[in-house]
């Protein structure tokens, strides 16, 4: 079992091993998670601060639950209407928390890298759950344990991510998690929203759905923000659909067990097809939920696992 | 007072020669140059003699666009720190932006800035006055006026003036009265909201991005308006290879046109930024590897005339924010100098093509007699060894901001001292 990282602020940080060593400890939370008493002391007596500065229901709610399975003090700040908007600035805020000693610090923001910078100013574990338009390593590994369940491994797949990969998090978290664990990319979306220079990054990158689609075993869906529909980015929303909303009928041209993915929330009628979504022979939409609070539970007890590690070596004086 | 420097490797970006000589400074001025080591044999009472050691001897730094605080933000840098940060940086003439606040846009805050720094720095500063009120866009500036003053050149800086019509006005007023205007070359719109150029760094970082485009797009468009009214221009930074094509087109044409280029965008790429250091965030952003060596190739066949510090401090505050909200700007009048040895280490330039773009080519172009290694110009000089090594204490440096990207790393080149009009303004020995 290897996990080295004292924080999850990324998967670009994590190494193969240490990104199955997170899996393989949810496979455990998931049987947990199953039974009629759900809990577990991995976390007695810490305190988890989840600190969202951008509305979050889902993940928010995710990352609660898994908390308090684990045993921990949880404690919601909703920053959207603290002193934040009086103009604290985010190192301020960090320091202000840092001083009631939480263990944990779950932590969303609107600016890419805001997370790694409060990372810098606490003495906590840090778990990124999605910055800017940068990385949201939890779904990823939801993702990945997904896909794992699914098709009995996440090695040498091919995996489609379709949709807004621009503005996306999620896309980058999974395209470097997919990428370290081997498997072939493919980013599909049209160039308004396809990022610049990510052809670099070792995925293939398609503009036509169906072509893009053919023999995935993984299709990965991203939400189409509503601000980035009609005119901005995209001609309007029934464009969007027509073009790259996934139906049954583009689906065909993927495996013919091939999964359908998507982190949340759908719209419906825009990315992709209602009763594709339902349909409990394709789509996994509702097993990545409930991967979900398995991952976050792993990854907040390996990295209190470390966190207790390291004060411990503190407590004996151990150079480090 | 007389003093011969001999024994110095005299770096003349005139002639483009690096040679052993002396140099004699007399009532300010360089008054002989000699091609021995010794020089005068003259056993003059009056006569103070300074062996230079073999290191090198070149004009004094003129550096076109620097930002000082004053008026307004005078925490961040006064005419007295960019003063003696400059001096110790082998800058003898700072050539000072308007983007202060308010702007420099009336005769009246011009002279209140030119009085408040004669009074503080050791080297000399020029200003330069906006081109519009409040460098807003919407009306010109009392040109005539501010040239009076003593305004050297004319520029909005960083805000690109977007109503074409109010430009080319002001442009053709410009040039009637034989002012040279610099312009940034930038399309407003494109680049809104840019940290990072675009392209797979700014991708994985999940950072807003800007074109390498939008910097050829607002040349084009300045070079309509240049063609227009035929007015002197001057792009402060040129820093992608789109651009070159087109400018290299502009001179062969005729026009009376000159560009720039950043320290920093000649010895730093976009990879720099690594984990979102913002220190390393300056505008326009930093380009890809291939983008800064054209730029560096630029400088040395001299297609980018001028090389600048672009000296913006920024207090603490405004740099430790995330990324996207963090403040634009360097400072670098100290690190100026130990930069450009980058790349004359690395055998990019030589040392007289690094001072013809560091002083020889920004004094002509503002027609100032300083930038040369003659008899008769003014001696403002610089000795320095190009070879000292050190590791970079942005806490040591003597502007009032530290943000500097290059805190931490090895450098080479130090300044040992500084003349302005033969008057001694720094030594390490000191």
């Amino acid at each position: 079992m290897t996990f080295r990282a004292r924080h999850l602020l990324g998967i670009e940080h994590l190494a193969p091993d240490e990104i199955r060593t997170v899996l393989d400890l949810a496979e455990t939370y998931v049987d947990l998670n199953r039974r009629t008493v759900k809990h577990s002391d991995a976390l007695s007596g810490m305190t988890q601060i989840n600190m969202f500065f951008e509305n979050s229901t889902r993940t928010q709610a995710s990352f609660e639950l898994a908390g308090k399975r684990l045993g921990a003090d949880v404690m919601n700040m909703s920053v959207a209407h603290s002193s934040v908007k009086k103009g604290e600035t985010l190192i301020d805020t960090a320091l202000t928390l840092n001083a009631m000693h939480p263990d944990l610090l779950v932590v969303r923001h609107p600016a890419s890298g805001a997370v790694d910078l409060l990372a810098q100013k606490v003495n906590c574990a840090v778990l990124n759950a999605g910055d800017g338009r940068h990385e949201h390593p939890t779904q990823a590994l939801l993702d990945a344990l997904t896909i794992r369940r699914a098709k009995g491994r996440i090695q040498r797949l091919t995996v489609a991510i379709c949709g807004d990969i621009a503005h996306s998090r999620v896309a980058r978290s999974n395209l470097i998690l997919l990428g370290k664990m081997e498997n072939r990319i493919r980013l599909i979306g049209p160039p308004t929203l396809m990022p610049s220079g990510v052809a670099d990054l070792g995925c293939e990158v398609y503009e036509d759905m169906r072509e893009g689609l053919r023999d995935c075993d993984v299709v990965m869906m991203l939400r189409l923000q509503k601000e980035r529909m009609d005119g901005g980015f995209i001609p309007s929303e029934r464009e969007y659909y027509h073009r790259y909303g996934l139906d049954a009928e583009k689906l065909s041209f993927a495996k013919e067990d091939a999964i359908v993915m998507h982190p949340g929330p759908m719209n419906r009628g825009v990315e992709i097809d209602g009763e594709l979504a339902d349909d409990i022979n394709r789509s996994v939409i509702q097993d990545q939920v409930e991967m979900g609070v398995a991952v976050r539970m792993a990854s907040m007890d390996l990295l209190a696992r470390n966190l207790r590690a390291e004060r411990g070596r503190k407590a004996v004086g151990v150079m480090v | 007072m007389t003093t011969l420097l001999t024994n110095a490797r005299l770096i003349d970006p005139e002639a483009g020669t690096d040679t052993l000589g002396a140099l004699l400074i007399e009532d300010g001025v360089i008054a002989r140059i000699f091609d021995t080591p010794d020089g005068l044999p003259d056993k003059s009472p009056t006569l103070r003699r300074q062996d230079a050691d073999g290191k090198c001897l070149a004009p004094g730094i003129v550096d076109l666009g620097v930002k000082i605080g004053e008026p307004g933000e005078r925490h961040k840098e006064s005419f007295r720190s960019a003063g003696l940060a400059a001096a110790a940086g082998g800058v003898t003439t700072i050539i000072a932006r308007p983007d202060t606040h308010p702007a420099i846009d009336t005769p009246e805050t011009l002279e209140f800035v030119t009085r408040r720094a004669a009074e503080a720095s050791p080297v000399r500063i020029r200003h330069m006055a906006a081109l519009t009120k409040g460098r807003e866009g919407r009306e010109m500036t009392e040109i005539g006026f501010l040239l009076d003053a003593g305004a050297i050149a004319f520029t909005d800086c960083d805000h690109v003036v977007t109503d074409t019509k109010v430009l080319s006005r002001a442009l053709t007023y410009a040039k009637s009265l034989g002012a040279l205007v610099m312009g940034h070359p930038q399309e407003p719109v494109l680049s809104k909201g840019a940290a990072t150029t675009s392209g797979k760094f700014a991708s994985l970082r999940g950072l807003p991005g800007v074109s390498p485009m939008a910097e050829r797009i607002g040349f084009d468009r300045d070079m309509g308006m240049v063609e227009m009214t035929g007015v002197k221009y001057h792009f402060d930074q040129i820093t992608t290879a789109r651009a070159l094509p087109p400018l290299e087109r502009a001179k062969a044409n005729g026009f009376d046109v000159t560009a720039g280029t950043s320290i920093h965008h000649l010895t730093l790429n976009e990879f720099d930024v690594g984990d979102y250091r913002t220190f390393f965030k300056v505008k326009p952003p930093l380009r890809s590897e291939d983008d800064r060596l054209a730029t560096v190739g630029a400088v040395a066949s001299g297609l980018i005339d001028i090389v600048s510090s672009m000296h913006t401090p920024q207090d603490e505050e405004s740099k430790r924010l995330p990324y996207e909200d963090a403040a634009s700007g360097a400072v670098a009048l100290e690190t100026f100098l130990p930069a450009a040895m980058r790349l004359y280490h690395a055998g990019h330039l030589t040392l007289p093509q690094l001072f013809r773009a560091m002083a020889l080519n920004p004094a002509n172009r503002l027609g100032l007699p300083q930038g040369r290694l003659a008899e008769g110009a003014p001696a403002d000089l610089v000795l320095f060894d190009p070879d000292t090594p050190f590791v970079l204490d942005r806490f040591k440096l003597r502007s009032k901001s530290k943000n500097t990207p290059f805190d931490g790393q090895r450098m080479e080149g130090r300044v040992l001292a500084t003349w302005v009009a033969g008057k001694q303004v720094f030594s390490t020995e000191a």
